[in-house]
């Protein structure tokens, strides 16, 4: 990791000083060294805050929607993305949405073997931590802390999304920095929507009322998903008749992630940033890996954001598609 | 401000007798906007009209509600009678408390408040109506037909009587489809292809008719009025303008192996060939999988034989585009692959035939020039065990749910042919009902088990086997109440009819619904059986559901008249209810555009001023002329930027909000 991050930073010094590129959409340490945050860089100065480490989490997808949109004008130069590859069925999802301006964009595809949940971290008993380093050998991961060091495993840290990591290919990239072997996906990421398919319509509807409750409608799982990229969402506009920020009622706190369910379904392409991003701790990618179940089970495998252009299932009609009477089975499941 | 009325119909004793209209007026008078209600005996008369004329004109009403009947049934009326009182039509909302509410229920206090939550939610949504106006589109004055049997070609043939001209697209090499096959033709015993042969011959002389053979439909855009197809003319590597039918290219065919699909493939046919000597066009057709030239290089005999130079190893599939005002859809059926049914040994018995086979065999062009010989050996049966209904009345799910409704009178048919004809042969038939509805057709079974001494047992056949050279059929006579075996020489198999296997796929370019049996679905069951409920598109024969030939000619001329009167238009008026995007909330996803079944959407990048944000913007346009209002794209949109007019999502919500209330 620390190689690959070395390279990444010293490349994209390399495409801004040569002209190739004039942003850089990448990631910069906040507060903390874990608070990493998407960011673009402007200048070459500013790219000294540039990072790619085990923080950098954060999918920058989306932010290419602002910023390959040509709104520099003539001659303002490409804007270079990182993206890890998990990243990049984001990036190939809003392509086939016509949300991104290929033409402007320079992707540089960066390695990745795991991003680390601070707060699993946390978990495993350190307090005050001032950094994580690479251990020498094997699968594990040093902290230092205020009051001394200790080692973990990295798979005991990672993050949610990254317990069932797609592979380490990337789908788009324009030049490649990675040491990745591809090893196909990890973990059985439908795990979590059987135990819920198991359960009674009514432990079911127990367990997201607990859940779902616990939002406080901060749209952090809005804002960083990158299905939910409409101009102006439902929510916000007043038009709609749903528009609202608040928990007002149960209802309304289930209806606003049920609509969204609905909304990023077959477009999801389970980047794990909703779950990743709520401060509530609420496992959003369940629904959608629900929905992704689903229509695997109905469709045939289908991964939105595999390609660029692709005909998702829920927006193509053949006659081999499965009769709603098939798929829907009374009483809840 | 709005002013509504509302107007609430007894329908005689059909409303009122579960629904308290009283009650309805009541409530409905005191909905927020309506200033005037009133019920009435029966609305759509025209004293009903009336009261509803006379309301807009002296409360100056600008929007109505109708309790009544569906609006399938009297939207147009309704909305007639506010246009004639100065009202525009869209401004009319019906709330449907027949269907939806006093058919359906027994107890009238439930039932008066579900007619309360109807008119509610529909006092809810004309106050966010706006008034729409109806465009125009033109009419195509061509109608397709999809299927040359019987069907298709009567379709065609009295379309092309009212002077318009038809195409029709039949898949095989010629036209005739199932009715070719048959050999004698119930309730009269005329022969069928001396009944047929006649209007296969008319069809290709009259020149409104462009007879499109070897070809399927590849797609289907457009609307009402003007459809566009795409047809796909498959090679018959033989000119079809210069092929005289002559013939002598079969007899010198090295390849004889391919299995005689008119014949039910009871016997072999060359690579090349006439399907039959009636065929129309009366023209050869290499079968490509069987041709040794095509397949290898060598050969090419019956290039060299062919004194008209008609052989043309090169053709190429060949596309036809056209427009056209309407479709019909006659594609017909098959019987179901008796196969699936190992308790009669179909697959294993050679002498175990489906009646469509014995039709064959009893044909004088068919496999045994018409003398009646069992498969096996060529020798002469002794005795036949005809078991009815194999498929059909089946709810185990290996067959058909439905009657195929013609097998009681064929296998009738069958039965009297043979012991007419050959007196020596026994006759039995196993049957679960026979069923005779029809002109003469009771008579004509009477005479089967009557005159011609058929053994008819009311019972299922539950195994045949083969023992010593003949077969042996075990089953229950229902009425003597015991088990019978019976030793025979033939079983013939009154096997269900499905539709044509391309049924499904013809539906769906047409967006013409489908039921689950891929029967196609008529816009109504009673009133209207002959159209699909997709606009321009129209149904004849088997394909509807089973019929026979008086009942599927009938449909035929039933079907063409509906399509004469569409195409005696010179304009139609266009359903103002279309999609409509604001470009101001579009991503440009192209979600909408992907999932429109009739590509009414289109994109248009331009300069967009969002609230003083000026920005180049890729948006959805929707066509209003191609656009039907299925309303697809409304519901894929994931930002609401498509609306449907006169289905806003906020009517829409409105109503659902009146009625969760
Ligand atoms: C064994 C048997 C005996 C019968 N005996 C009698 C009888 O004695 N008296 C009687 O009244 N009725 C009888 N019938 C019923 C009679 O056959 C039907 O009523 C009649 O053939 C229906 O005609 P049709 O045109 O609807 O269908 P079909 O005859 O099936 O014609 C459909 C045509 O459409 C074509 N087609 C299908 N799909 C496509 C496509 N996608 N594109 C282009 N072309 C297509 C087919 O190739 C075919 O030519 C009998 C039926 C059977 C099975
Ligand atoms: S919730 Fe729906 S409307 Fe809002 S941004 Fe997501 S997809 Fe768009
Ligand atoms: S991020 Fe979490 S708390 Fe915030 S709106 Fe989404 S689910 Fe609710
Ligand atoms: S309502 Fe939408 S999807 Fe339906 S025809 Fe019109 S534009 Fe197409
Ligand atoms: S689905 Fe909605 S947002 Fe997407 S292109 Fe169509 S109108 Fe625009």
């Amino acid at each position: 990791m620390q190689k690959v991050s070395e390279k990444v930073i010293a490349r994209a010094r390399e495409l801004m000083h040569d002209g190739t590129v004039s942003k850089v959409v990448g990631w910069k340490a906040g507060e903390f060294f874990y608070d990493c945050e998407p960011n673009v860089f402007e200048t070459e100065e500013s790219l000294k805050d540039l990072v790619y480490n085990r923080f950098c989490g954060a999918n920058l997808s989306k932010y290419m929607i602002k910023n390959s949109i040509a709104s520099g004008g003539e001659g303002a130069g490409k804007v270079l993305v990182l993206l890890k590859p998990c990243d990049t069925y984001s990036f190939n999802q809003l392509l086939t949405e016509h949300r991104i301006d290929r033409e402007n964009v320079y992707i540089l595809g960066v390695g990745c073997e795991g991003m680390c949940d601070i707060d699993r971290i946390r978990e495993r008993g350190f307090k005050g931590i001032t950094g994580v380093l690479e251990a020498d050998s094997g699968n594990e991961l040093v902290i230092t802390t205020l009051y001394g060091e200790g080692k973990v495993n990295i798979d005991d840290v990672l993050l949610n999304k990254c317990d069932s990591c797609k592979g380490k290919a990337h789908k788009i990239y324009d030049e490649l920095i990675s040491d990745n072997e591809d090893e196909g996906p990890r973990g059985d990421r439908f795990e979590g929507v059987r135990e819920l398919e198991a359960m009674s319509p009514e432990q079911r509807f127990a367990f997201w009322q607990a859940e779902l409750s616990k939002c406080i409608r901060c749209n952090a799982c809005r804002n960083a998903c990158p299905a939910c990229s409409c101009r102006k969402c439902v929510f916000d506009n007043n038009a709609s008749g749903i528009a609202s920020k608040a928990n007002t009622d149960s209802f309304e706190e289930k209806m606003f992630h049920i609509i969204r369910a609905f909304h990023v379904a077959g477009r999801c392409t389970d980047c794990g940033e909703c779950t990743r991003v709520c401060p509530q701790g609420i496992p959003l990618h369940l629904f959608n890996r629900k929905y992704i179940k689903d229509i695997n089970d109905f469709y045939g495998e289908y991964a939105a954001g595999e390609e660029a252009g692709q005909r998702g299932p829920l927006i193509s009609f053949t006659e081999q598609d499965i009769e709603p009477g098939h798929a829907v089975v009374k009483g809840g499941n | 401000m709005q002013r509504l009325g509302v107007f609430v119909c007894w329908c005689g004793s059909n409303i009122a007798a579960t629904v308290d209209v009283d009650r309805v007026v009541a409530e409905a008078k005191v909905q927020p906007g309506v200033v005037f209600a009133q019920d009435y005996q029966y609305m759509c008369s025209e004293a009903g009209q009336n009261i509803i004329k006379d309301a807009i004109k002296q409360y100056g009403l600008n929007g109505i509600v109708v309790c009544s009947c569906s609006p399938r049934m009297h939207e147009a009326t309704f909305r007639k009678a506010a246009e004639a009182a100065g009202l525009n039509p869209y401004m009319v909302e019906i709330a449907n408390i027949r269907e939806h509410c006093s058919w359906i229920h027994k107890d009238k206090e439930a039932g008066t408040e579900k007619a309360c939550v109807l008119m509610r939610a529909a006092v809810a949504k004309v106050l966010l109506n706006t008034p729409l106006k109806a465009g125009e589109s033109k009419v195509v004055k061509r109608a397709l037909v999809i299927g040359g049997g019987i069907a298709g070609i009567q379709t065609a043939l009295d379309i092309a009587d009212a002077g318009f001209p038809v195409d029709i697209v039949e898949k095989n090499a010629t036209i005739g489809g199932r009715m070719a096959q048959l050999d004698k033709t119930f309730p009269t015993l005329d022969c069928s292809s001396c009944i047929l042969t006649p209007k296969m011959v008319e069809a290709k002389t009259n020149e409104n008719i462009r007879l499109i053979t070897y070809a399927e439909v590849e797609e289907v855009s457009g609307f009402v009025g003007s459809f566009k197809a795409k047809i796909r003319k498959k090679a018959r590597f033989v000119k079809e303008d210069v092929c005289t039918g002559c013939g002598v290219c079969m007899s010198k065919c090295p390849s004889k192996k391919g299995l005689n699909e008119f014949n039910m493939g009871l016997n072999n046919r060359p690579a090349i060939y006439i399907p039959f000597a009636q065929a129309i066009p009366n023209v050869a057709v290499i079968d490509k999988t069987q041709c040794i030239k095509l397949n290898t290089g060598k050969c090419g005999l019956c290039e060299k034989v062919c004194t008209a130079g008609a052989i043309d190893y090169t053709q190429q599939d060949e596309f036809i585009e056209e427009e056209y005002g309407a479709i019909v859809m006659a594609t017909g059926f098959r019987p179901i692959d008796a196969s699936k049914f190992d308790e009669y040994s179909y697959s294993t018995c050679k002498d175990v035939v489906t009646s469509l086979e014995l039709e064959r065999i009893m044909n004088a062009a068919g496999p045994t020039g018409g003398v009646l010989l069992r498969p096996s050996d060529g020798k002469h049966p002794h005795s036949i065990v005809f078991v009815q209904c194999v498929g059909s009345r089946d709810v185990s799910g290996r067959g058909k749910p439905y009657c195929s409704k013609i097998c009681c009178m064929y296998t009738a048919k069958h039965a009297m042919l043979i012991r007419d004809k050959y007196p020596d042969v026994e006759v039995h038939v196993f049957y679960i009902d026979v069923r005779t509805p029809g002109k003469n057709f009771d008579e004509f079974y009477r005479r089967a088990a009557e005159q011609y001494d058929v053994d008819y047992i009311k019972g299922q056949v539950g195994k045949v086997w083969e023992e010593d050279g003949h077969l042996v059929v075990r089953g229950v006579d229902l009425i003597a109440n015991e088990q019978i075996v019976l030793n025979t020489d033939m079983v013939v198999l009154a096997t269900a009819i499905e539709p044509d296997p391309t049924a499904r796929k013809v539906a769906n370019m047409l967006t013409a619904s489908i039921d689950t049996n891929d029967f196609i679905t008529e816009a109504h069951p009673k009133l209207r059986p002959v159209e699909s409920p997709t606009a321009g598109i129209f149904l004849s024969g088997v394909c509807q559901g089973p019929k026979d030939i008086p009942e599927t000619v009938s449909q035929a001329g039933a079907a063409a008249s509906k399509v004469i009167g569409l195409l005696s238009k010179n304009k139609l008026t266009t359903n103002p209810c279309v999609a409509h995007s604001d470009e101001l909330l579009c991503n440009g996803c192209s979600c909408c555009e992907k999932v429109c079944p009739y590509g009414a959407i289109s994109y248009d990048t331009h300069l967009i001023n969002d609230h003083g944000v000026k920005e180049t913007r890729r948006v959805a346009l929707v066509n209003e002329a191609l656009c039907q209002g299925c309303g697809a794209c409304t519901v894929v949109c994931p930002s609401g930027a498509m609306d449907l007019k006169g289905f806003s999502n906020k009517q829409i919500m409105a109503e659902v909000e009146a009625i969760c209330l």
